[in-house]
């Protein structure tokens, strides 16, 4: 089995966001890890491969940093890796993400595309889907189980209030959600196999495609961080007074009684 | 040089962080109350390639070099130093020496399931009149025929009773003093060995410390390790690559106690500021700060040279001299900075101080490591 996971470098969720003088989000000193939600994608794939047989081929776009994140999936086991960078791909919206991977993935023989949900930086949930519609292929998102039997594939998936069982036909494009599997720790010795282990790293031209024609149909206007949360504030006096006081308070500044 | 991590030792260190703070951290505080060895966390360490990393692919291990190893035991002591001195222990005082010394055979019948972490190893130097001074050795080992008889008692054996494989030593010519220790290996299940106390400790009370009794123990001649009469030798070179492994140990200990204070000094406030913004607290910080950087640098520095199988002995000495004063320095100051919550089991600085202090003692007390120290640069003068 042949398969293919889509992964993004990103923030380490406890990095502390800030927004430089220009108005973008400053990168500086700040750990870049995978995608949990793609975390969840890998694992799957190292599972399918496990009972399977086969390759994993992890495929990035981003910077050329983003190639330690490749590395990260290799060390877990994944075969192979591929990166796109380009200067041309500063800020893509997630439609031009979209036409490269897809670009990129139809070199690459698969029966079956992971990708996470969500990326927890922009969270727009795009991608997967944008890139099933471009290869052609169903999709189901925020899968929590998946099952195989030849070429066809049967996956629940959450629903608002409950789930749903889906029947579909392989190769498809499937969005892993937390609780589709635990990701495993890379291993010692797949960190040192990681560095044997092959990143083609492309550019636009490689794939038979130029900046000019990719320019994002959305551009982001502005960040802007959450107000910070004000001081508290501290009642002091006789019980009954601090009762009162609070009450009125809560009625009247915090609106919530 | 260069004093920034390459990306396999960046992996390594996020790999061994999340595993230690996901799976080992919040169970320190009960192991070390009751006292209980983590068998799960071993068996988990061994499925990640911990128990050999410095070893090559054709023994088992991982084939890393020393500063895999030091992150390792560093992260892994950062947030639990049982588990640190448990895969210490077992790498650079077990497998080390079979590594080092032993024979084809020895290497694949013993080193290679102490590598893939399939068994456990432990090592007895230590007994009762034979503490910094290993000429006081008593236990004795005699030949007959094909094989050794041991008999003697060996204490304060780390991962005793659960490992599996014991490098020991034993007297054979007690005339020669020093020349005449030999070092063996001996496996758990032996007729005539058997584990007498554990003992309760101090710190690092989830590893466990325990008494190896032997009573005309036989073990085959072919479990000697290294030459006759040079088992001295075996245990001063294995000791000089196992205050690496404590020297990080401490370092994790302190980096650990380092990182509690500091969260506590951003949170805690007394007379209407956080004890962060008190010159007074800055400058413990500072100071903690400092001492680990210094230490963390002389571990780095031990294990470029054990990597390139460069005299390693002075080096090791400094590092472990140096990390496990400065442990002790910060886990202390970690809990002056606490106050009345670091005195208590609310918070782990408590136990940080108290495992801190083992560091100073064991595989060669802060004094003995001076000595190393100064043999070694009169030596060089």
């Amino acid at each position: 089995m042949n398969i293919v996971v889509c992964l993004k470098q990103t923030f380490d969720t406890e990095a502390k966001i800030v927004i430089d003088g220009s108005g973008n989000i400053d990168s500086t000193g700040v750990d870049q890890i995978i995608n949990p939600y793609d975390e969840f994608a890998i694992e799957e794939a190292l599972q399918l491969k496990e009972k399977f047989g086969g390759e994993v081929t992890v495929v990035s776009m981003g910077p050329e940093k983003a190639e330690a994140a490749i590395r990260t999936a290799l060390a877990m086991g994944c075969d192979k890796g591929v990166l796109i960078t380009d200067p041309g791909l500063e800020n893509p919206d997630e439609w031009v993400t979209a036409e490269v991977l897809s670009k990129a993935i139809a070199q690459i023989p698969y029966d079956i595309i992971l990708v996470g949900r969500i990326a927890v930086d922009f969270g727009a949930s795009q991608v997967g889907v944008r890139l099933a519609d471009l290869l052609d292929i169903p999709s189901v998102s925020s899968i929590l189980k998946l099952e195989i039997d030849g070429d066809k594939a049967t996956v629940t998936r959450e629903i608002d209030g409950g789930t749903e069982l889906i029947e579909l036909s392989l190769p498809a494009v499937l969005t892993a959600q937390k609780g589709l599997n635990t990701p495993r720790y890379p291993s010692m010795m797949g960190i040192m196999k990681a560095k044997k282990k092959e990143v083609k790293v492309l550019n636009l031209a490689d794939l038979g495609l130029n900046a000019s024609d990719l320019q994002p149909k959305m551009t982001v206007q502005k960040f802007s961080l959450p107000t910070p949360r004000t001081a508290g504030k501290k009642i002091e006096g006789e019980p009954a007074e601090v009762a009162a006081e609070l009450a009125k308070l809560l009625r009247e500044e915090a609106k919530v009684i | 040089m260069n004093f920034e991590l390459n990306e396999d030792h960046i992996m390594m260190r996020k790999m061994v962080r999340d595993f230690a703070e996901e799976e080992v951290a919040a169970g320190s505080a009960e192991r070390d109350e009751k006292e209980e060895f983590p068998l799960d966390l071993w068996n988990k360490c061994a499925e990640l390639g911990l128990a050999g990393i410095t070893f090559p692919e054709e023994y088992g291990g991982v084939g890393a070099d020393y500063l895999s190893y030091a992150i390792t035991i560093e992260e892994l002591s950062r947030v639990d130093a049982s588990l640190g001195v448990i895969i210490s222990a077992h790498s650079s005082l077990c497998a080390n020496p079979i590594y080092m010394f032993g024979t084809e055979e020895q290497k694949q019948k013993y080193l290679v399931p102490l590598a893939t972490g399939e068994k456990m190893g432990a090592f007895g130097l230590t007994e009762p009149m034979a503490g910094s001074d290993a000429s006081g050795t008593r236990t004795t080992a005699v030949r007959d025929g094909d094989e050794f008889v041991i008999n003697g008692t060996k204490i304060f054996i780390t991962n005793g009773y659960y490992a599996d494989t014991y490098v020991i030593t034993a007297q054979m010519d007690k005339s020669k003093g020093n020349r005449g220790i030999t070092a063996f290996i001996v496996e758990k299940g032996t007729p005539g060995f058997s584990f007498g106390k554990k003992e309760k400790k101090m710190g690092i009370r989830s590893s466990a410390t325990y008494e190896l009794v032997f009573e005309n123990c036989r073990i085959p001649a072919e479990n000697m390790l290294g030459e006759e009469g040079r088992g001295f030798k075996v245990a001063m070179q294995t000791l000089d690559y196992g205050r690496i492994g404590i020297a990080s140990q401490a370092l994790g200990i302190a980096q650990g106690a380092y990182e509690e204070a500091m969260k506590y000094a951003k949170e805690r406030v007394q007379f209407g500021k956080t004890l962060a913004e008190m010159d007074v607290i800055q400058f413990k910080l500072a100071d903690m700060a400092t001492q680990i950087e210094a230490a963390r640098l002389l571990v780095y520095q031990a294990c470029h040279y054990a990597t390139h199988k460069k005299p390693v002995s002075k080096y090791a000495a400094m590092a472990k001299v140096f990390a496990s004063e400065t442990a002790n320095a910060v886990a202390t100051q970690a809990v002056q900075i606490l106050g009345g919550y670091g005195y208590t089991r609310e918070y782990p600085v408590e136990r940080m101080m108290r495992d801190a202090k083992i560091t100073e003692i064991y595989e060669g007390t802060s004094e003995i490591q001076r000595i190393v120290i100064a043999a070694n640069i009169l030596r060089e003068q």
